[in-house]
């Protein structure tokens, strides 16, 4: 196959940047989508050009390194698949595809197509997870979860953490990401005890990187590559009811505790 | 206060008061199909509306309460969330947003204005004072607010701004009945597909409701 890329390149962080056009040439339809853009960057390398930058880890849709924009939507055109995992069978000989970063003010661009995320670990830092004791390992399955409460929180725990869901909210809001992780742990007995405190730190700290706020327009739950849905947002939205009952915000729910 | 600093206790905010609002809505296309039984109809509806008095107020000022929370937090809000996104992409698909959502300030705004209008028009009367309800009693005494909407409707041009605004009413509603079940944390896989279709649906048979009456004395079927 043969495709004309528009891909964004941006030297560093603040520089100015642009669409630039490439071709890629003889591309096997059982390339990955990252494989068709390591061909480009080997020709970029041997005519003594720039390759094109872009973040990549495990290249088996489980790490949430790779984030492109192709064509307008994150990861591409393929429901539940990482843009690693996206191949290029799934194109047409001669497409013209548009790629660019994950654009959101909290994603600042590094170079090229890679964007720092880190807000989404500051997020997780100030309350995406539950405390425990160290010592010896505890049983397995020693508390009791019952099956629907295991199954729910499984299905918010499968996400990655790529950020697509920020790439696509017209508001560069990071509510399904926040919710995933809000959800997850409260649907567990052992993520309940810090379960007020979580939602309203996770929430405010949201904010404070710059992410914007939900206006329920679900295109975060269209391109998540995990199929997390927004019902845990509705979820994250009675958590945060729950808290402010508890006086949410108080110095000392406010701080989830250590011990 | 932190609730009201919170992304989720302002959006809580929005959806509480765009619902009391709703709410209004409501009841006030009940209250005005009342014209559709003729002057004894809406006159008499109009008279009992005005002898609740103080209530009335009361009522007035939690409206206006709600509305000024909704629209702060609405702008606040929508400024917050393009500052969030200050670069666009060169090419953008929506795969989930719909017009009604991505227009939700516009379409608020336009309310907004056609509040001003409209109560001027009807409430206060002074747009045109010629017909004036008040100025113009029926054979009984009561406000004659019957012949004030059926000359007004009758001028195709003030049908016309009716119709649009309350365009801009249901493109509103379309997304904001089922946005703030959400909002409010009632959504899950089990009634997010009630809340969808009966929230656009609510939207439409309230845009249908209103426009019928502008509609219905342009068309010369009523008066
Ligand atoms: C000047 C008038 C208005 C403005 C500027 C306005 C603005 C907005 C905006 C920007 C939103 C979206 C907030 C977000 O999702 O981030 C919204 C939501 C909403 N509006 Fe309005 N609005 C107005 C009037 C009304 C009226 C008259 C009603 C009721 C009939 C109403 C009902 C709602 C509801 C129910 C929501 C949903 C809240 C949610 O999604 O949780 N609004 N409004
Ligand atoms: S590279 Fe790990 S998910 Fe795509």
């Amino acid at each position: 196959m043969n495709l004309t890329l528009f891909v964004w390149r941006q030297k560093g962080p603040g520089a100015q940047g642009g669409l630039e056009e490439y071709q890629a040439k003889d591309i096997s339809p059982d390339m990955s989508f990252l494989e068709m853009l390591d061909v480009v960057n080997e020709d970029l390398i041997k005519d003594g050009k720039n390759p094109i930058a872009f973040d990549h880890d495990c290249r088996e849709g489980i790490c949430g390194m790779c984030s492109q924009v192709v064509n307008g939507v994150p990861h591409g055109p393929r429901e539940r698949t990482t843009i690693c995992q996206l191949h290029m069978r799934h194109f047409r000989d001669g497409d013209a595809l548009y790629i660019e970063p994950w654009r959101a003010r909290a994603f600042p661009v590094i170079k090229d197509l890679i964007v720092d995320r880190t807000s989404l670990d500051r997020i997780i830092q100030s309350g995406g997870y539950m405390s425990v004791h160290t010592g010896g390992v505890p049983d397995a399955n020693a508390v009791l979860i019952p099956k629907h409460d295991a199954d729910t929180a499984m299905d918010a725990a499968e996400c990655i953490g790529c950020g697509a869901c920020v790439a696509a909210c017209p508001n560069g809001s990071a509510m399904l990401f926040a919710a995933a992780k809000v959800a997850h742990l409260a649907q567990l007995p052992q993520g309940r005890a810090e379960a007020a405190q979580r939602v309203c730190v996770m929430t405010e700290a949201m904010l404070k990187e710059g992410f914007g706020n939900c206006s329920n327009h679900y295109e975060c739950q269209a391109v998540c590559p995990k199929g997390i849905k927004v019902k845990f947002i509705a979820k994250l939205n009675r958590e945060f009811l729950k808290a402010e009952l508890r006086s949410c915000g108080t110095p000392e729910a406010g701080t989830p505790s250590r011990d | 206060m932190h609730f009201l600093k919170s992304t989720v206790g302002r959006k809580l905010v929005m959806a509480v008061s765009g619902t009391v609002l709703l709410v209004f809505v409501v009841v006030h296309l009940l209250g005005n199909t009342t014209i559709y039984s003729g002057p004894d109809g809406i006159n008499a509806y109009a008279r009992a509306l005005r002898s609740l008095g103080p209530l009335l107020w009361a009522f007035r000022l939690i409206l206006v309460a709600m509305f000024i929370l909704h629209v702060f937090y609405g702008i606040q809000l929508t400024l917050e969330n393009r500052a969030a996104k200050p670069e666009a992409y060169a090419v953008r698909k929506h795969i989930e947003s719909t017009f009604s959502s991505i227009t939700m300030i516009w379409t608020g705004l336009l309310i907004g204005a056609f509040i001003v209008y409209h109560l001027l028009h009807f409430t206060f009367q002074v747009t045109n004072p010629g017909i004036s309800a008040s100025r113009h009693p029926d054979a009984l005494g009561r406000p004659d607010v019957f012949t004030m909407v059926l000359l007004s409707f009758r001028k195709f041009f003030v049908s016309l701004i009716y119709v649009g605004a309350l365009g801009a009413l249901g493109l509103h509603l379309l997304h904001s009945i089922e946005g703030s079940f959400q909002t409010v944390g009632l959504n899950s896989d089990r009634t997010f597909p009630v809340i969808r279709k009966g929230g656009r649906l609510a939207a439409l048979l309230i845009y249908f409701g209103y426009i019928s009456i502008p509609i219905v004395i342009l068309a010369g079927i009523l008066g």
